[in-house]
């Protein structure tokens, strides 16, 4: 069977959410490999769900929340990008590619912006090929 | 056995055993004083291989559930880890992951940033004191005239006991504080219903910034992050407040923040409190909400200083934490 990766794609209910249903209402053609759970804010990303994604399987992991200052609580997105920017170095030490996860700011008028970033995140992961965490925890377990 | 109290309840079977430790965890046990007189009081050591001679066949020779209490302390690494990791579950009513490596890893843990072959290249040829041009490596086999030697073989990954055998209880701590083993142990003994299979006992349910008397502010920010050798620390402060990263609120309380009272930052060894099940993850959300900037670039800086979060935030737990071990 050929690789076509998983993207796991936690999105804020308010910015990304909607900017992703634009893409669905405009009918716009884009990569159908990601899996999206809605979520009410970036900021409610714990490094759990995004290490979970990838000991389930997921070949990559998007988050997507609104753009800084437009954050419906006013700091989550901030939030999340410091806990991203942390996360990033703990999985590369762990020895996952820094490019399998991805934060991205997309409102809600963004929905060609957020059909684009899929497609090319797909691309770059058809790039690296399927993940290996799971498999690793099934062989050295 | 003479036992001259004879209105006595029946001694209980103890054993305590070590499998990938440095054997402080048996220590702890000792370090309870005079209170090891109550313990011996009320219990039989069958097998305790610091202390006592008492050979695995023993151990194999005894009927299944003849020990009423296992403590098991240490990382499960090699092929005799596991057997007598299982063979003691099979001999005991009750099982108790003794100590950080048992209930998470520990620091034999961190060998899962590497695999077992950089590991043996490292300790046997490359390491600076080495003197091994021939580049030998111990055998697990090898012949000699009376017959054929064996060794145990080392694992590729560092397991924690519960990855291995069906556990009872878990006392986290490098090593436990043994003021909550007697609480354990005495519990054992009363005959008191225990509590529900699973729980961490001997520990809290919540963080040791609970416990910590160090003054603290509601919204702690951080500019800069320090290592501990490059800041004075004023002893009263909140570390994270200082810029030095603490583990406290990635960790369980229940040590009575030793630590910190010893003006050093907690460094995880009781393991994440109740409401996480891993400690690095729930120190990145605590040092997230902590950093006090929204500009990318100065965010980045300010984690620059973090040199090494994985081995900082995963120090005693990261086999039993999600990753488990660096992707091979």
């Amino acid at each position: 069977m050929s690789y076509s990766p998983t993207i796991v794609a936690f999105l804020c209910n308010w910015c990304a959410y909607t900017g992703a249903d634009l893409a669905g209402t405009s009918r716009l053609r884009y990569a159908p490999n990601i899996r999206v759970i809605r979520i009410m804010c970036s900021g409610r990303i714990e490094p759990t769900f995004i290490l979970k994604a990838f000991k389930e399987g997921a070949d990559g992991v998007l988050v997507c929340g609104c753009h800084p200052g437009d954050c419906h609580y006013q700091e989550g997105n901030y939030k999340c990008l410091r806990r991203f920017r942390l996360i990033e170095k703990y999985i590369e030490q762990m020895g996952i590619e820094k490019d399998r996860i991805k934060l991205e700011w997309i409102s809600a008028s963004e929905g060609k912006q957020f059909a684009e970033l899929v497609n090319n995140m797909t691309k770059t992961l058809l790039t690296l090929g399927p993940s290996k965490v799971k498999s690793t925890l099934e062989v050295e377990s | 056995m003479s036992n001259e109290t004879t209105n006595q309840k029946p001694k209980l079977n103890l054993a305590i055993y070590w499998g990938s430790a440095c054997g402080g965890c048996c220590v702890s046990v000792l370090d309870v004083h005079e209170k090891v007189l109550d313990i011996v009081a009320a219990a039989d050591l069958v097998f305790w291989p610091i202390a006592l001679d008492i050979k695995y066949k023993d151990v194999e020779a005894m009927p299944d559930g003849h020990i009423d209490l296992t403590l098991f302390n240490g990382a499960v690494r090699n092929s005799e880890n596991e057997h007598i990791a299982k063979l003691l579950r099979k001999k005991s009513k009750i099982l108790v992951a003794y100590g950080s490596c048992a209930y998470m890893g520990g620091i034999p843990g961190l060998a899962n940033f590497t695999v077992k072959e950089d590991l043996l290249r490292r300790v046997y040829e490359e390491s600076e004191s080495t003197l091994n041009p021939e580049k030998i490596r111990p055998l697990t086999e090898v012949k000699v005239p009376e017959g054929k030697l064996t060794i145990p073989h080392l694992y590729n990954t560092v397991r924690c006991l519960d990855q291995v055998v069906d556990v009872d209880y878990y006392i986290p701590g490098c090593p436990p504080q043994s003021e909550r083993l007697v609480e354990v142990f005495s519990l054992v003994v009363s005959g008191k219903p225990l509590p529900p299979k699973g729980t961490v006992v001997g520990a809290l349910e919540k963080t040791n910034c609970d416990e910590c008397k160090r003054t603290k502010s509601e919204n702690k920010k951080i500019k800069k992050f320090y290592r501990p050798w490059e800041i004075q620390d004023d002893k009263v402060t909140c570390f994270l407040e200082q810029g030095v990263i603490c583990m406290g609120p990635a960790t369980r309380g229940g040590c009575g923040v030793r630590c910190v009272e010893g003006n050093s930052p907690c460094r995880g060894c009781y393991g994440p409190p109740s409401t996480s099940s891993d400690p690095g993850a729930k120190m990145i959300s605590a040092i997230g909400t902590m950093i006090d900037s929204n500009s990318e670039e100065e965010i980045s800086k300010i984690i620059e200083d973090i040199v090494d979060p994985a081995g900082l935030f995963y120090r005693f737990s990261l086999p039993g934490s999600i990753l488990r071990r660096k992707v091979v």
